[in-house]
């Protein structure tokens, strides 16, 4: 069963009726009109999606990147990486499962892979606590990348999180110096880092562990400097206002590629990543192995000299 | 339409607004005790309530003057940023929000950048100001501490930074959150440079600041009662959904979860920031004796605070910053007129943003005779 957004009540209905006459004309020899009945509506479906999707407003986009069905970290790392090594522990104090981390490889290369998984039922959100990672998580990122840059290994973010966990506990044991120290640790890499932001990169729990020689975004992701529910609530006190904030904020792909805080887009398939996530997540494959392979190339001083300069112009052309 | 908006309306008003001055005879109700002050009491004890010991928010003008030698600094001129590059509106529009925090506050942004001596140390500062848009860390505020800290990796001195801040600016979008890899890549220059970073976490110290410069300094100081935090109180209120510890997110809770290396009363700073500069920098003393404990490492008399307070009237000034501009015209802009002889009575009013006005506290207590 899937899941729909209310923006694609439309798709909806006629994907039903889709359903409902092919389970007619399963039963008995289908009679032509019904077949071409069938075909009609699929075709019918087929362009209201293309229709729908081609002008996504960004509250629509924040929707589509928060989408149940959307492919997560666990998602990417079962179909692209081989012979992959979860590693666990910030070796102070605990595991922090809204992070994953660990060594595989993509294609022939060793990577160290490190992502923010949101769980995908009811069970996985619990133990993954949405995505939303404490201290420790930010942590075990910075260990496993000093530890990809001694042993020469590029390192491969997937980002997606609303933000980093507020709560007592996570205050508590440093949450700022965690997100901090884990930014410097990017900037610091020897090796180059490439990051992917697969549905929400929310504020600094996202930079943390985006600063990067190369930011990707999936076509309908987001990135944000906090959630549009958040931001609602510093600006108007009103969570509520989450689509005005989203609608200003500049959130989409396609505004930050413009910005030059982004560097290359993800194309999604019609629909979004959910209705054919193999595709998708192959399609971001490649791109990643294709932007690996342009740093393969440059020494350990070029790449984060490349990273420093790329972060030192954003802004400055505008 | 927009000319007349953006430039000749807030021209006009300027003309018939008078700058809000504090007028001497006001009382201040300490925050914490409702207890009543004189302002000219709480002035001259540097913005602590003299009772209560309450630390009351301080301009980063203030700040500054507190902490350099003579209340002597020269301001670092800092490269203009793209305004509102979102076209952001929130109710009012981006650009008015600005406006009017300038007019407010006769700053360019929330951060501004000093150099001078600290005990005749050379020490490059860089202040928060919680009253321009809550602190909030944009475009303007980040290329502020870049620029900063790179005039101190030029100049080879420390680094010091008294935070205050709300966290981002939310009007600024992605931008003011890319401030926070951008200014943790200055933080590594000073890093690679062998440069101490002070850290001063003053009320409050927030967000996307907490968790990017001001966790990264090589010593973090905090001042008494000060709240420094990544998710605020009421965000985490919301949701956990309980009360929160007595304390919590306070100076002294960071302190004692490891985050902070002291918590310091604003009278202490001074001699403290000193010391430590001293003993990150001077590798061997020439004597083992201390060179703090002598009384002249004295915070502000009170006969500087009363010079801020600016009883000169302007033509005066005006007067004394055209003949000392010309002295200074032909030090270098790092090398500030400490060098000729004026080192004890010079006296900087950073009145306009580009250039500094110089006036001499000698000459000026003369002419006011």
């Amino acid at each position: 069963m899937r899941t729909y957004l209310d923006f694609e009540k439309p798709i909806a209905e006629l994907e039903s009726k889709v359903a409902e006459l092919k389970a007619i004309s399963n039963g008995d020899n289908s009679t032509v009109s019904i077949i071409d009945d069938i075909e009609n509506l699929q075709q019918k479906a087929q362009q209201a999606l293309t229709d729908i999707y081609a002008k996504l407003t960004p509250w629509q986009k924040t929707q589509v990147a928060r989408h149940p069905e959307r492919p997560h970290c666990t998602d990417f790392i079962n179909q692209l990486v081989v012979d992959f090594n979860a590693l666990a522990g910030d070796r102070y104090f605990a595991e922090d499962t809204a992070i994953i981390a660990g060594i595989g490889r993509l294609g022939k290369r060793s990577i160290v892979l490190i992502g923010h998984e949101k769980g995908s039922d009811t069970q996985g959100r619990l133990k993954h606590n949405f995505g939303m990672a404490r201290p420790e998580g930010y942590r075990k990122a910075s260990r496993l990348m000093e530890m990809a840059d001694r042993f020469d290994l590029p390192v491969v973010t997937i980002v997606d999180t609303a933000g980093a966990y507020p709560g007592v506990g996570a205050e508590e044991r440093g949450q700022a110096e965690a997100i901090a120290q884990s930014t410097n640790r990017c900037l610091l890499l020897g090796v180059p880092i490439i990051s992917l932001i697969v549905g929400e990169g929310g504020s600094g729990g996202a930079v943390a562990i985006a600063a990067a020689n190369q930011v990707l975004m999936m076509e309908h992701a987001i990135y944000t400097v906090a959630s549009p529910e958040a931001a609602a609530s510093i600006l108007w006190r009103d969570a509520n206002r989450a689509i005005d904030a989203a609608t200003n904020m500049k959130i989409t792909a396609q505004d930050l590629l413009e910005m030059g805080v982004v560097d290359s887009i993800v194309p999604e398939p019609i629909g979004g990543a959910h209705r054919d996530r193999a595709r998708s997540i192959a399609a971001a494959g490649e791109v990643i192995e294709a932007k690996l392979a342009e740093f393969s190339k440059l020494s350990r001083d070029e790449i984060r000299q490349h990273r420093h300069e790329r972060f030192l112009n954003i802004g400055r052309s505008l | 339409m927009n000319w007349i908006s953006n430039v000749v309306r807030p021209r006009i008003r300027s003309l018939l607004t008078t700058k809000p001055e504090v007028p001497d005879n006001m009382w201040i109700k300490c925050p914490e005790t409702g207890q009543m002050v004189f302002y000219k009491d709480l002035e001259s004890n540097q913005f602590v309530v003299p009772g209560s010991n309450f630390h009351i928010r301080m301009t980063a003008d203030t700040r500054l003057k507190h902490l350099f030698d003579d209340a002597c600094f020269e301001k670092v001129t800092v490269p203009v940023v793209p305004t509102d590059p979102l076209k952001f509106r929130d109710g009012r529009r981006y650009v008015d929000r600005l406006r009017d925090a300038r007019s407010d506050t006769s700053l360019e942004d929330a951060v501004i950048v000093g150099a001078g001596k600290l005990n005749g140390q050379n020490v490059v500062a860089a202040v928060q100001d919680f009253r321009f848009m809550g602190g909030s860390l944009g475009m303007a505020a980040g290329e502020t501490i870049i620029t900063g800290m790179m005039h101190a990796v030029q100049l080879k001195t420390p680094f010091i930074l008294f935070t205050a801040s709300g966290g981002a600016r939310m009007q600024e979008g992605i931008l003011s959150l890319m401030q926070m890899p951008r200014t943790t890549i200055a933080v590594q220059k000073l890093r690679d440079n062998k440069l101490p970073y002070i850290v001063v976490l003053t009320d409050p110290t927030t967000g996307g600041v907490t968790a990017s410069y001001a966790m990264l300094g090589d010593i973090h100081i905090a001042e008494p009662g000060a709240l420094i935090c990544f998710a605020g109180p009421r965000v985490i209120q919301q949701t956990i959904r309980e009360e929160l510890p007595e304390g919590f997110q306070r100076a002294e809770y960071l302190l004692e979860h490891g985050m902070l290396d002291m918590v310091v009363h604003r009278h202490d700073l001074r001699k403290t920031l000193s010391k430590l500069v001293n003993l990150l920098t001077v590798k061997v003393n020439k004597s083992s004796k201390s060179e703090f404990d002598s009384p002249k490492d004295m915070v502000l008399t009170s006969k500087h605070i009363g010079m801020q307070n600016s009883k000169i009237d302007h033509s005066t000034n005006r007067n004394l910053a055209t003949t000392s501009l010309e002295s200074t015209s032909t030090i270098g802009t790092s090398e500030i007129a400490l060098t000729n002889g004026l080192k004890d009575s010079i006296f900087h009013e950073s009145g306009s943003s580009s250039s500094s006005v110089i006036s001499s506290i000698s000459e000026t207590d003369k002419k006011q005779d």
